[in-house]
């Protein structure tokens, strides 16, 4: 018998092993619960470790300043945070627009709902900016034409929900919620002039019933999530002032 | 010219010794062997548990801690498969700043042998996914999507086979529809194929060309839609395919307290699993094999 012959056999041996299937004749499922009853193994814990006080340390160190708190409930249809997240968003994306197209962002519209968390008063960090937009929605400019624009000023006036809008859109309703004055940078909405709207890719998409936002005319993907534009924000400035102004109000008799 | 021959022979003794006991294990009708199959999905970067003020989830999960449960079934049963069903990515901070790299170490050192792809796992782009590759010890397997013109080409399989003890098991994956879920400049060129066709060529494949003992669909498609009930998802694919003995699922999030059974195209039993997300849970499903070729063929005993 040579190698040659035992290998052979060897083979022959595996095929006959590997062809006789074997039947499963009993199965048990269960879930396990991962808490606190478990320990943790130590050389994974020290791993982490390092990555942890990193993040930590980035996170916890302050880029701002907030001189009250502000929640998305303290205002009827515009509140001082939702006034910040969209002029934020304006300022810091038309930078991005203005060097990719040339042209100029109109205005910005945002969603209530999107204001995750409250900013305390005190120190911002960047884990505010997580707080405030845990998801990664990113901004989005469309090209809508001014007819759009009056379809999406109607919407707002019948939510009634202090959607955030940036300070160049200024709309005004009747005390019965009838649109009674919609500008854009002081000037009255063209229904055939193409407007640049930037609003986050959630909305874009039909979240919260916009559906204002198709068709249009293009779509500029400025692969920019709406966090990291409130990171840049308040890195650039020392103390917010938000405020609550006239740009979304509504008439009283 | 002596050693030569004698390195030789010590290999083809060493070779035979190999095979012999693999073939005694085999003929061994009495015994019975256990396959421990242990899997995750949609972790979505929670590395460390949620802290004591979460109101929902206070104090449980952590990767440290399911380490330490890996390892205690490990020990008690060595023929152990641990698996996860996409989504690794996105949902902490740690994937914000690492990118996915300290998941995919992190389930290197828990010894993660399989994973497939989800769509969050596009979330920095397919080239985000294939720059962490290089950290990640396991295989990933999708056999739906056809990476063939992105980078990831070759590095998905369809399906990948284990042994352990003997026993022969193949896993496939499966991923979800990506045209309106991810952007499209995120997955690129990624193409999605309609996962019921391709299930039940992989479990043929798996079953028949393959042999194996034990068919499992590592699948990211859904346990079920209760406001589309036609979209595909596990529980469709576990009555349109057969041979597959095994559906872990994942993207719907579903906490499933104890596997769902449902009955294949020839009215035989499927397991369907999911564990909810954040890594508060370890699915475990045991199997048990005999050899005994008299086994009765209207299936196994279910304990769940």
């Amino acid at each position: 018998m040579t190698i040659k012959h035992i290998f052979k056999l060897c083979f022959i041996l595996l095929i006959v092993s590997c062809n006789e299937n074997s039947n499963i004749t009993k199965i048990e499922g269960k879930r396990i619960d991962i808490d606190e009853s478990l320990l943790e193994n130590q050389e994974i814990e020290d791993f982490i470790k390092p990555y942890r006080e990193q993040v930590n340390k980035n996170l916890d160190s302050i880029i701002s300043f907030a001189p009250e708190t502000y929640s998305k409930s303290d205002g009827e249809l515009n509140t001082a945070i939702g006034n910040l997240m969209a002029d934020a968003v304006y300022s810091e994306s038309n930078t991005v627009f203005n060097k990719r197209t040339g042209e100029n962002i109109d205005f910005v519209l945002l969603n209530h709902g999107g204001i995750r968390s409250i900013i305390s008063k005190g120190n911002i960090t960047s884990r505010t900016a997580y707080e405030v937009m845990p998801f990664d929605n990113s901004v989005v400019v469309v090209a809508l034409k001014g007819k759009q624009v009056q379809e999406l000023t109607q919407y707002l006036a019948a939510a009634k929900r202090a959607h955030p809008v940036s300070k160049q859109f200024q709309l005004t309703l009747t005390d019965d919620n009838a649109v009674k004055s919609a500008t854009i940078s002081d000037k009255k909405i063209e229904t055939n002039k193409t407007y640049y709207v930037a609003t986050n890719d959630y909305l874009y998409n039909g979240g919260d019933r916009m559906d204002f936002f198709h068709p249009n005319d293009s779509l500029y993907v400025l692969d920019y999530k709406i966090r990291n534009v409130l990171i840049d924000y308040f890195k650039k400035t020392d103390t917010l002032k938000p405020q609550i102004d006239n740009r979304f109000i509504k008439l009283n008799n | 010219m002596k050693r030569r021959q004698f390195i030789q022979q010590s290999t083809a003794a060493t070779a035979l010794v190999g095979v012999s006991g693999l073939g005694l294990q085999s003929f061994n009708t009495s015994k019975t062997k256990k396959i421990t199959i242990l899997h995750t999905n949609d972790v979505h970067s929670h590395i460390d548990p949620f802290g004591p003020e979460d109101a929902r989830n206070a104090n449980k999960g952590g990767v440290a801690r399911r380490a330490t449960l890996v390892e205690s079934i490990r020990k008690e049963n060595p023929n152990t498969l641990l698996l996860d069903a996409g989504d690794i990515f996105q949902g902490t901070p740690y994937f914000n700043y690492y990118g996915g790299e300290l998941e995919f170490k992190l389930m290197s050192m828990l010894k993660y042998d399989l994973a497939t792809i989800g769509n969050h796992d596009f979330d920095n782009g397919i080239n985000g996914l294939y720059k962490q590759l290089p950290h990640a010890n396991f295989d990933f397997v999708s056999a739906n999507y056809d990476f063939s013109n992105t980078v990831m080409d070759t590095h998905v399989k369809p399906y990948k086979i284990f042994v352990k003890n003997g026993i022969k098991i193949g896993v496939f994956g499966l991923g979800v529809q990506l045209d309106g879920l991810v952007d499209k400049n995120m997955y690129k060129e990624t193409v999605y194929n309609y996962p019921i066709e391709i299930a039940q060529d992989m479990s043929r494949i798996l079953k028949e060309e393959q042999n194996c003992d034990l068919v499992i669909c590592l699948s990211h498609i859904g346990y079920y839609y209760k406001n589309s009930p036609d979209r595909v998802c596990d529980l469709s694919l576990a009555k349109a395919t057969k041979d597959i003995d095994l559906i872990i699922g994942g993207h719907t999030h579903t906490f499933l307290p104890k596997p769902t059974i449902e009955k294949n195209s020839i009215g035989k039993n499927v397991l369907v699993n999911q564990v909810g997300a954040y890594g508060l849970y370890l699915g475990k499903v045991d199997f048990y094999f005999e050899s005994d070729k008299e086994t009765k063929s209207e299936g196994a005993t279910i304990i769940i």
